[in-house]
C-alpha cells in the first residue's frame, strides 16, 4: 500500500518535478572521548574518525536514494573531548532532530536516553556492546545497531558445538569490559552446552612483546584439557600473546584468533566487498564494527524515509519497529529490530584477520521466529520492561 | 504427438553442429564453454579479471564480457575465443545489456554509481547516468525505447528513456534488487530482490507494481532464500527464477505469479540459459562451481557439470548460423 502510493506519488514527481514534496532528514551524530588506558602493544591505532566515518558512508548511500526522491539528508556532528559536558551538547543536538546516533560509554548513553529532550526523539547505540543496555537499562526511544557482548558471545559457543570443541579454558583481563565479556561467554557456555574447564585472570604487569614465549606457556600449563582457548581482553591488550604460546597447541577465540564481531576487514561476501571498498576508497583504513554499526543507523532512518516518504519521527520510528521494515546490510540476510530491546538483528561475523571463518547463526541453530534471535537476549529472557511497540 | 516433435527436434539439433553454453567464471578469469548436445564441457578460454555479465551480439559474431576487475567488456571472437578488443566501460562492469539496435550497450558500473552507454561500433562512451548506489540488474524493453538499471543499495529500479539517455521514472523495489527482465511482449517489468526475496512485477505503461512474487521452500529459512537471476520462456509458460543460497531454482506461472515448482541445483545458483529449442535449461551455481541441467519438459535436474570457480554469467550460442 505505501509503495504504491510512493510510486503514484512518483509518477506524479515526474510530471511535475518543481512541486514535489522535498523532505529534509537531518541526523546527528555524537560522540564522547573516552580515555584509552595503555596496551603492551604499540602497534594499534584507533582511528578518530572511528564511528563517524561509518555514518558518513550511510549519509552517502542515504543521499543517493534521496536525490531521486526528493529527499535531503545532512548529518551534524558533535565530538565531546574528556570531561566536557556531553549532556548539554545532547539536549542541543536534540533540540535540531530527533534523530541522534551516539558514540559513547553505556553510562553516558543512559543518561541521554533519560533526558526530557530525548522523550520524542530516536537514538541510536553504535558504541556500546553492554548487554544490560538492552535489559533492565533499556530506553524505549533507544536502538541498538552495535551487537551485544551476549550476541558475540552466543555466535562463539555456536561456533564451538558446530565445531564441536566444546571444552573452553578461559583468560580474562582485570578490567570491567573483560569482566563483563566473561560474563557473556560464561553465559552463553551454558545456553549453547559448552564447557568451561578453567578460568584465569590475566594479571601481569611485564613487557610480554620480550617474554610471551616463556609467560604465556607457565600460565597456560595447568589448564585442564580443553578443545578451545578463549580469550577476553577487550582493549587487546594481552591476548595477541597468547597465540602459539600456550603450553598445549589449541586454537584461540574471543578477543583474538577467531573473534565474533558485528563487522570485519575479511567480511567480503554477499556484496560486502562494495561496502569495503566504498570505504577504503573514501578513508584509505579498513571498516570496523564501530563504523558498521554507524553506517546500519544512518541507513536505517534512510531506509524508514524511503519506504514511508516521510521525515516524521512517529512514521519513521513505527515503520522501523513494523514487520515491513528490512535492512540490506550485506551480511547475508535481512536487518531488523527486536520489538522488545530495539536491538538490530543481524548476523555475526566469526573472522581472523584474513578471512572470515563462519557467520553465526549457523546451520542447525534454529529458532521459532528467526534464527538471528539465537544471539543474544530473546523475547523470553528480556528484562526490558520500557519497550514498548 | 508431442514425444514425436520433441524426437524431431532433437534429431534436428544432431544433424548440425552442437550449440554452445558460455559460462563466467568469476574468480578463475576463464570462459567455460559446454556443448548442449554431449553437456560436457568442451573449451575453456581465458579473459579479464572477474568475468561476469556475458553476452552474444544478435548475429553472435562476437560475444560481450564484463572483466569486472579489469574495468573493461571484452569482446571476443567466439570461434576463436581471442580478445578482438577491449570496450571503455568504466568502472567495475557487472552486468550490461545490449539494445536491439545491436549498437549501444548499457553497463552497470557497480562501484560507481553509474550506467555507462558505450556505442559499440565506435566503441566510445557516449553517455554516463547517474544512478543509485551499486547499479546492477540491466533490462532492455523489446521496443528498445527503455532500458533498466536497479540499483542494490538504493533499491530502484531506474528507468532509462534511450533516446534522451535520461532518467525518466525511478521506482521503489525490495532490498538489494539483483536483476531485472521485460516480458516477451514488453508489458512487465519483472525485477528480483534478493535480500527482499521476492520479484516485484512492474506495468510497464503505468510503471506501477502489479505483482509480487513470493518464494517459499519447507525447511529452508525465507531469509535464505534469495532470488538473483532468472529466465522466461518464449512460450509464455515459465520463469525459472535461481533463488541463491537456498540452492534450489523457482518455476513460477507468468499469468498467475505463482510458484509451480522448486528444483534442487547445486550451491548459490546465480544465473542461467537456455538452449535453442529451450528444452535444457543450464543454471550457474557460484559455490558449488558447477553448472546443473534441468529438463524443462519434466522441471527436473537431469545432471552437473564441473566449472570453473564461482561460475556467474551463462549465454546461450548457437553453432548452426
Amino acid at each position: 500500500m505505501i509503495l504504491r502510493v510512493l510510486v503514484v506519488a512518483l509518477s506524479f514527481c515526474l510530471m511535475a518535478t518543481q512541486i514535489r514534496a522535498e523532505e529534509n532528514i537531518q541526523i546527528g551524530y555524537l560522540e564522547q572521548i573516552v580515555p584509552r588506558p595503555p596496551i603492551l602493544s604499540n602497534l594499534d591505532e584507533i582511528p578518530e574518525n572511528e564511528g563517524f566515518a561509518g555514518a558518513e558512508i550511510g549519509l552517502s548511500d542515504n543521499t543517493t536514494t534521496g536525490k531521486f526522491l526528493g529527499h535531503n539528508y545532512a548529518l551534524q556532528k558533535q565530538i565531546i573531548e574528556e570531561g566536557g559536558d556531553v549532556l548539554a551538547a545532547a539536549q542541543a543536538m536534540l533540540k535540531e532532530s530527533p534523530y541522534l546516533l551516539l558514540n559513547a560509554p553505556q553510562e553516558i548513553i543512559s543518561q541521554i536516553a533519560k533526558l526530557p529532550e530525548a522523550e520524542n526523539a530516536l537514538l541510536f547505540n553504535v558504541s556500546s556492546r553492554e548487554t544490560k543496555l538492552r535489559g533492565e537499562a533499556c530506553s524505549a526511544n533507544l536502538l541498538h545497531t552495535m551487537p551485544s557482548r551476549t550476541m558475540l558471545s552466543d555466535a562463539l559457543a555456536q561456533f564451538s558445538v558446530k565445531k564441536r570443541w566444546s571444552k573452553w579454558a578461559l583468560i580474562h583481563g582485570a578490567y570491567d569490559a573483560d569482566k563483563s565479556y566473561l560474563a557473556a561467554l560464561e553465559k552463553s557456555a551454558k545456553k549453547f552446552g559448552v564447557a568451561i574447564v578453567e578460568k584465569k585472570q590475566w594479571n601481569f604487569d611485564a613487557d610480554m612483546r620480550r617474554n610471551a614465549a616463556q609467560e604465556v606457556p607457565l600460565f597456560t600449563q595447568d589448564f585442564p584439557n580443553h578443545d578451545m582457548m578463549v580469550i577476553a581482553d577487550e582493549r587487546g591488550d594481552f591476548g595477541r600473546y597468547v597465540i602459539y604460546n600456550t603450553w598445549i597447541p589449541r586454537p584461540i577465540a574471543g578477543s583474538e584468533g577467531v573473534v565474533p564481531s558485528a563487522w570485519s576487514a575479511s567480511v567480503e561476501q554477499h556484496g560486502a566487498a562494495q561496502l569495503q571498498s566504498r570505504f577504503y576508497k573514501e578513508y584509505g583504513r579498513q571498516m570496523r564494527p564501530i563504523d558498521y554499526a554507524a553506517w546500519a543507523a544512518v541507513r536505517t532512518v534512510g531506509e524508514a524515509v524511503t519506504r514511508t516518504n516521510s521525515a516524521d519521527l512517529d512514521a519513521v520510528k513505527s515503520y522501523i519497529l513494523s514487520d515491513e521494515f528490512a535492512l540490506g546490510g550485506f551480511k547475508g540476510r535481512p536487518l531488523t529490530y527486536r520489538k522488545w530491546n530495539g536491538q538490530m538483528r543481524q548476523p555475526i561475523v566469526l573472522s581472523h584477520a584474513r578471512a572470515v571463518v563462519a557467520i553465526a547463526p549457523l546451520d542447525g541453530f534454529l529458532h521459532q521466529r528467526n534464527e538471528l534471535d539465537t544471539l543474544g537476549l530473546d523475547q523470553a529472557e528480556s528484562s526490558c520492561a520500557t519497550f514498548t511497540e | 504427438m508431442r514425444f514425436e516433435t520433441i524426437l524431431a527436434l532433437s534429431l534436428f539439433s544432431t544433424t548440425v553442429a552442437a550449440d554452445e553454453i558460455w559460462v563466467t567464471n568469476e574468480k578463475d578469469d576463464t570462459i567455460s564453454i559446454i556443448d548442449v548436445e554431449s553437456e560436457k564441457v568442451i573449451r575453456t578460454i581465458e579473459v579479464g579479471e572477474r568475468p561476469r555479465g556475458i553476452t552474444f551480439a544478435q548475429d553472435y559474431s562476437v560475444v560481450f564480457v564484463c572483466a569486472s576487475d579489469s574495468d573493461t567488456v571484452q569482446v571476443i571472437d567466439p570461434d576463436t575465443g581471442k580478445v578482438l578488443h577491449e570496450l571503455p566501460s568504466g568502472e567495475d562492469p557487472e552486468q550490461f545489456v545490449l539494445h536491439p539496435n545491436n549498437k549501444l550497450l548499457y553497463i552497470a558500473n557497480e562501484d560507481d554509481a553509474i550506467t555507462t552507454v558505450v556505442d559499440v561500433d565506435e566503441r566510445q562512451v557516449i553517455a554516463q547516468i547517474d544512478v543509485g548506489i551499486e547499479p546492477e540488474g540491466m533490462a532492455v524493453s523489446p521496443d528498445g525505447k527503455t532500458v533498466i538499471t536497479t540499483s542494490e543499495t538504493t533499491n530502484m529500479a531506474h528507468w532509462i528513456d534511450t533516446e534522451t539517455q535520461k532518467i525518466i521514472a525511478n521506482t521503489l523495489v525490495d532490498q538489494r534488487p539483483r536483476h531485472a527482465e521485460f516480458s516477451h511482449d514488453g508489458s512487465e517489468l519483472w525485477v528480483s530482490a534478493e535480500i527482499g526475496g521476492t520479484i516485484t512485477v512492474f506495468d510497464t505503461d503505468t510503471k506501477e507494481e502489479k505483482a509480487k512474487i513470493l518464494f517459499e521452500i519447507t525447511g529452508v529459512h525465507k531469509d535464505k532464500v534469495q532470488p538473483v537471476g532468472f529466465e522466461k520462456t518464449k512460450d509464455g509458460k515459465y520463469v525459472f527464477v535461481a533463488l541463491g543460497p537456498s540452492n534450489h531454482i523457482a518455476v513460477v506461472d507468468p499469468k498467475t505469479y505463482k510458484v509451480i515448482d522448486y528444483i534442487l541445483v547445486g550451491r548459490r545458483v546465480w544465473h542461467m540459459a537456455f538452449n535453442a529449442d529451450e528444452s535444457k535449461l543450464f543454471t550457474t551455481n557460484g559455490v558449488s562451481g558447477d553448472v546443473t541441467i534441468i529438463d524443462v519438459e519434466s522441471l527436473k535436474a537431469t545432471k552437473s557439470v564441473k566449472v570453473g570457480r564461482f561460475p556467474w554469467g551463462a549465454a546461450f550460442r548457437p553453432t548452426s548460423k
